[in-house]
């Protein structure tokens, strides 16, 4: 919404939301420039909780760093590991055995639901909505429960290893999947019987903070924040990794550029990504989840390797420029929440602060994975 | 003194203590009915079923240093939170709870309460202007025009309800609902008035009662994710304290007037056993539902607010308006 009102320059008042803000969901610090109610500048800062996950790859040996890309998104944790362990193999050329792959794919997918979920409660919560977090969280609770019982832990996994899995799953996660699946699609009707079809919910997003396909490029932007703005892109689809192409699933993509459409488009992902999960578990193939034969080092050759992977945050890319010694020589971790992060300053221009906050909360923002 | 003067005291007293009570407990009561509504228990460590939590918050509240921030404005800081409190109480000395229990009967008992509730819109001003913070700052602005702009259709409403009284005594406007259901202002087919158009009125004030409370989904005012806690986010201790107890007084009072105004306050529906608890089983009804919206919608904007109150409530009431005093005309 633009302002109806002439801007004088000299009546703005400069408003600190963050970096301890309810609506920034960490410590992301957005300096606003406000004419009133409405904002005629923004200014993000990040890097309050900057970890120098980077140069930790550059000193720490393959394995020793495993653990630190779950730090990085605290609620899809398993899809960053999933981007470095795939590149680390592309390098030195570990084969990975089916088994593994599969369980792989089943384990980001329900990731994934979980890291929707919490956003889910979270943004109806910046919109003034209590009572759907709880609901979203206690569906969230199930799959904490099944990962934690597989992994052994339940946000920041250490899961995956180079070639394979530091655990086989087992028939009690399988049978809890199964529950899971049709509990979830129970879940997916009511939130929608609840949220979605809420006159104030809808009146509130429709329209809200347009996103042109041409600013979603500009900036990078993935997951559904570009496929809410009619960009068909998802890597799963488009640079196909691991055992995705062995899967039936859709990717939803909406052309409305607002931010209902960005909430329609993760809603859509969740019951993807329940038919992912699904099928993964029917075709699970039988087998060992490490390759029989694996160096005793991991050592790539020198060179430079890409992966890219869709995370629940968007396409996530791992870079590692790698001379021969068992550290690499850069690791380079491109986010997708800082590209989505940054179409914020230039779109929340006029809009009014509540807006704009709204706006803030459909871009899934998790700060640790911007800083990281 | 007068026995007289000694009575109205004491019925004072009584007042000021059921207010306190009830915004005490109202707030547990809250407590309760989010956590059913979001399936979890809710307060229960503290005595029964968590009933002893009210009192020993309050205790905590008290037990709390009463920080002042510096640069603020010293007295109007100070005031604020005692003008949230006080009007609500004082608009208790006149509501009557049945024909008997009443603490002071007044001809305008409905000016009354009307000039105590548009005070409390200035408690918002003060604490947000002299918190000397821009969150209080903004949210005391939009609190202001939220108040001015939900105080007017719900006036008009209270005039149409007056009208057909012929009366601004709380008691005789509850008196001429009393004899049945149908009689009440809600439903009028039978007595004073036929108007059909009388429940949309009271949709209307009970939309401005809920605006005017600044309860969800028209809390603009404390707005968390934006304004992290509006117009009392530099009050601690018992100066959040009184703003809070402030907010739920003000409930308390609001379904009051809409029980008396529209549901015809202590009579029964079916005219059998009149009395209190007839009352208090419509005041609670009333709460529960405030309680209800509150944690079931998503907050409005603040555009939205307003036009619904300029565009939408304003036109309807007025129209309700002159509709009825043509129907008191022809008839």
């Amino acid at each position: 919404m633009s302002s109806p009102i002439q801007l004088q320059p000299d009546e703005t008042f400069v408003l600190n939301v963050g970096p301890q803000h309810p609506a920034t969901h960490g410590v992301l610090r957005v300096k606003m420039e406000m004419h009133g109610e409405y904002i005629v500048n923004s200014e993000t800062v990040i890097g309050y909780i900057h970890r120098m996950h980077e140069k930790m790859g550059e000193n720490k040996t393959y394995p020793q760093f495993l653990m630190n890309l779950s730090r990085m998104d605290y609620l899809g944790a398993l899809g960053y590991s999933h981007g470095h362990v795939l590149v680390v193999e592309k390098a030195s050329g570990i084969e990975v055995p089916k088994r593994a792959e599969y369980i792989r794919a089943i384990m980001v997918e329900l990731n994934r639901i979980s890291s929707h979920l919490f956003w889910f409660g979270a943004f109806v919560m910046d919109l003034g909505g209590f009572s759907p977090l709880m609901y979203a969280l206690q569906d969230r609770e199930h799959i904490l429960d099944m990962l934690e019982a597989v992994t052994g832990s339940r946000l920041t996994y250490c899961y995956f290893r180079f070639g394979g899995l530091y655990n086989d799953i087992d028939d009690d996660f399988i049978d809890a999947a199964r529950r899971f699946i049709p509990r979830m699609r129970k879940s997916l009707i009511k939130y929608e019987k609840l949220v979605t079809g809420n006159i104030i919910f809808r009146k509130r997003l429709e329209g809200n903070a347009f996103l042109s396909k041409e600013t979603c490029r500009k900036y990078g932007a993935s997951s559904a924040v570009a496929r809410g703005s009619g960009i068909n892109f998802d890597v799963r689809k488009n640079e196909p990794y691991s055992v995705y192409p062995e899967f039936d699933f859709d990717v939803p993509v909406y052309h409305e550029c607002d931010s209902l459409a960005r909430y329609m488009v993760r809603m859509d992902e969740i019951e993807q990504s329940l038919r992912i999960i699904e099928q993964g578990l029917d075709k699970l193939p039988d087998g060992p989840i490490m390759p029989a034969k694996k160096p005793k080092l991991i050592k790539p050759p020198a060179g430079d390797y890409y992966q890219a992977v869709e995370t629940a945050r968007g396409s996530f890319g791992v870079r590692l420029v790698s001379d021969g010694t068992k550290t690499p020589y850069r690791l380079k971790l491109r986010s997708p929440t800082f590209s989505n992060m940054h179409l914020f300053d230039e779109t929340c221009r006029g809009m009014m602060i509540m807006d704009a906050l709204a706006f803030m909360g459909s871009l899934d923002l998790v700060i640790p994975e911007i800083d990281r | 003194m007068s026995l007289t003067l000694l009575n109205v005291i004491i019925a004072v007293v009584i007042a000021i203590a059921f207010a306190a009570l009830n915004a005490a407990y109202l707030v547990w009561a809250e407590r309760r009915g989010a956590a059913r509504i979001q399936r979890r228990p809710g307060p229960n460590i503290n005595g029964p079923f968590g009933l002893l939590q009210p009192p020993l918050d309050g205790i905590k509240l008290m037990a709390k240093q009463l920080i002042i921030p510096g640069g603020v404005d010293k007295i109007l800081f100070i005031a604020a939170p005692v003008l949230a409190m006080f009007p609500a109480i004082m608009s208790f000395v006149t509501i009557p709870f049945s024909d008997t229990i009443v603490a002071q009967n007044m001809d305008v008992g409905v000016l009354m309460i009307f000039a105590f509730a548009s005070m409390g819109g200035m408690s918002l001003l003060f604490a947000g202007w002299s918190s000397r913070n821009k969150y209080a700052m903004m949210s005391s602005i939009r609190a202001v025009s939220q108040a001015v702009a939900y105080e007017i259709p719900m006036l008009i409403t209270t005039i149409t309800v007056v009208m057909i009284a012929g009366s601004m005594n709380l008691t005789e406007i509850v008196q001429q609902q009393s004899a049945s259901i149908l009689h009440w202002n809600i439903f009028p087919l039978l007595g004073n008035s036929h108007n059909l158009l009388m429940p949309f009125s009271f949709l209307i004030f009970f939309i401005c009662t809920l605006a005017e409370t600044n309860r969800a989904p028209f809390d603009l005012g404390e707005a968390e994710s934006e304004l992290v806690a509006g117009f009392h986010t530099e009050y601690g201790s018992m100066g959040f304290g009184l703003f809070f107890m402030g907010e739920y007084a003000n409930i308390v009072i609001g379904s009051c007037m809409t029980t008396i105004l529209f549901l015809g306050g202590w009579s029964c529906p079916f005219g059998l056993f009149p009395g209190v608890w007839w009352f208090l089983l419509k005041l609670y009804l009333l709460i529960a539902t405030f309680i209800w919206i509150r944690w079931t919608f998503p907050r409005t904007t603040i555009y939205g607010l307003l036009n619904l109150s300029w565009k939408i409530l304003i036109p309807l009431s007025l129209f309700n308006l002159l509709f009825t005093a043509g129907l008191i005309k022809v008839f």
